[in-house]
């Protein structure tokens, strides 16, 4: 073959080329995805998507970890809802949830807007409110267990010194689960100021003056124009705080070790004591299954609840 | 009067008013200061009750400084419990993790964000729906699984699931490197740069930001975790620093001098660090929540 005829046919192999262009730029850039994904694909698929198919087959097993797994059908879950105990955990947990996530969403939304005056102390101010949220849930447990101590509290002996009568705070069935709720509200605190801080700033200041020189109160402003302004900030606090507090379990597994008292446990707790303790694998996996469910609901009924009130700026 | 005068009259007026405030603004301080001092009091109390002898502990009414100092506390915790090993046990998993997930994570962000192939979205939207997934679901099989690999009671356990897999760090990155203008890496791979090299010389020396930011975030939770060392490790010598001080707490519950010794050990360091890095840990935590 000739130069001449090569050009030729390449040249009239000109329409056809891109196409094989494209095609091979197609299989390069899916070979790179591959490349680049690799690592997270792996963990995706190991520590992820397996666990989860293996969760769900465990759900309908009877398995204490040896020998076979027999089929058990919905019996671990009616065994679940026939159990008090779970029922039990379950009332705790909402009543926890009940507790902290307004318990926290409402105080430090209260103190980022006092905060947002504060001017250049505010770093200083702050320190105070993060430094729990950097610290580990069992040191936090662990002083929190001195000051719920009736024997060596200071807040009870500060109590009982203007005259009001001192909880046992971990032993009375009645204050177990507020006093948890108060650890994590102490904890989760200077998470969400942070949060809501940076929400109160991106908001523009002209909102708020041109509300101001409508002669509206500074409640009217707080009201129709601040809060809708972070609403979606405040979306995202109580769908994740939502969850946090449903998965509670670090505080009572210190408090209690793995001998809590019926009035003290919530659903993650026995979960671990199903799974952990008793090896009743196929129980534990349902169990969990369900909290799944109930997240998934809760969650989603915000998402459809969010059209009414969440404001998304342009 | 012309709008002008007027307008000046009446930000004089605005600032005369605003000066009577001052008190109010006084008090705002005062307020805000004593309420971060009284959330910074249960860690000042682990302090100071770490150097009181077990008798001021249950003095009544109690103090607050110690009136006998003593370092006994931490005598007795450095005997009971190996908090050097567990420190170091801490420090070797979170820097690992923090490393390698930073990495993963960003590749995988960068595949989602710059390579065109397909099934992308479908994919990414697996990983966002795994966020949804609470640990407690999938931390049984797991269990059975590092069984499998042998991996119980080793710091693979911990690091492996934790470095390659994170669908919130690959959202992160992934809107990150969306904001990044495309022109500048064009112009490389016309110039015959590979995506490698795209990726290490441009992609990531701009993603410092959002990179601490992840990379804060991911070391606080792992250095924190105590849900997985619970499952995962069981001898004393792996343990981690919160499993270490739980364990402590179980043997020397009634020793308050050396429990809290105990506790300030093992707070103190991210107390410090926090201290120092005030500014960056909370554009971290800020962070977490803007591109969401």
């Amino acid at each position: 073959m000739s130069l001449d005829t090569q050009i030729r046919a390449s040249a009239d192999a000109v329409p056809v080329q891109p196409r094989r262009k494209v095609s091979r730029r197609h299989r390069k850039d899916a070979i790179a995805a591959l490349v680049f994904l690799s690592p997270q694909l792996v963990g995706l698929i190991v520590f992820m998507i397996g666990p989860l198919v293996f969760a769900l087959y465990l759900a309908f097993s009877h398995w204490d970890g040896f020998g076979a797994a027999t089929f058990a059908g919905l019996s671990n879950f009616t065994e679940l809802f026939e159990n008090p105990r779970i029922q039990r955990s379950a009332i705790n947990t909402v009543w926890f949830t009940v507790l902290q996530v307004p318990g926290v969403m409402i105080t430090a939304f209260l103190f980022a807007l006092f905060m947002q005056k504060a001017g250049k102390m505010t770093n200083v101010y702050r320190l105070g409110f993060v430094a729990p949220v950097v610290t580990s849930s069992v040191a936090v447990a662990t002083i929190w267990l001195y000051l719920f101590n009736p024997e060596i509290s200071p807040i009870n002996s500060a109590l009982r010194s203007v005259g009001i009568p001192a909880p046992n705070w971990l032993q009375d069935p009645a204050f177990i689960i507020p006093s948890f709720a108060v650890v994590a509200i102490w904890q989760g605190l200077g998470y969400q100021l942070v949060m809501f801080m940076a929400g109160l700033q991106s908001i523009g200041a002209s909102y708020l003056e041109a509300a101001e020189l409508d002669g509206c109160s500074a409640w009217q402003k707080l009201w129709h124009v601040t809060v809708p302004l972070i609403s979606p900030t405040i979306l995202f606090l109580s769908i994740t705080s939502i969850i946090g507090s449903f998965q509670v379990f670090d505080y009572i597994y210190v408090f209690m070790d793995s001998s809590a008292p019926d009035e003290a446990r919530t659903i993650v707790y026995e979960i671990v004591q199903m799974a952990f303790r008793e090896f009743n694998f196929g129980a534990a996996s349902a169990l969990a299954f369900l909290l799944f469910l109930v997240l998934l609901g809760v969650t989603g009924l915000q998402m459809a609840a969010q059209k009414r009130w969440v404001h998304y700026a342009e | 009067m012309s709008t002008l005068t007027r307008n000046i009259a009446r930000s004089q007026e605005t600032r005369t008013r605003r000066r009577p405030v001052r008190p109010g603004k006084i008090i705002l301080h005062l307020a805000l200061a004593a309420c971060a001092a009284l959330m910074a009091l249960p860690f000042l109390w682990m302090m100071f009750s770490s150097f009181k002898p077990l008798d001021e502990i249950f003095r009544q009414p109690p103090t607050f400084l110690p009136e006998a100092w003593t370092t006994g506390g931490y005598e007795t915790a450095f005997a009971g419990a190996d908090f050097v090993r567990g420190f170091w046990n801490s420090t070797y998993i979170a820097v690992t993790v923090t490393v390698v997930s930073l990495l993963t994570s960003t590749m995988a962000a960068y595949a989602f964000a710059r390579i065109d192939f397909r099934g992308s979205k479908h994919l990414f939207m697996v990983f966002l729906a795994t966020m949804m997934i609470p640990a407690q679901l999938t931390i049984i099989p797991l269990y059975i699984i590092m069984g499998w690999l042998g991996w119980i009671d080793t710091p693979l356990s911990l690091i492996m699931p934790a470095s390659l897999f994170s669908a919130f760090g690959v959202f992160l990155m992934r809107q990150y490197i969306k904001g990044i203008p495309r022109e500048l890496e064009e112009a490389a791979e016309l110039d015959g740069a590979s995506r490698f090299r795209v990726f290490t010389t441009m992609i990531l020396p701009l993603l410092r930001t959002p990179l601490t930011a992840l990379g804060i975030f991911t070391f606080l939770g792992q250095w924190n975790n105590f849900f997985g060392p619970l499952i995962f490790l069981n001898s004393d010598a792996n343990f981690t620093l919160p499993l270490l001080v739980n364990q402590f707490k179980g043997q020397y519950g009634a020793d308050w001098t050396s429990l809290m010794s105990a506790t300030t050990l093992v707070a103190a360091p991210l107390l410090i660090i926090f201290a120092v890095a005030q500014r960056q840990i909370v554009d971290g935590i800020a962070l977490s929540g803007s591109k969401s």
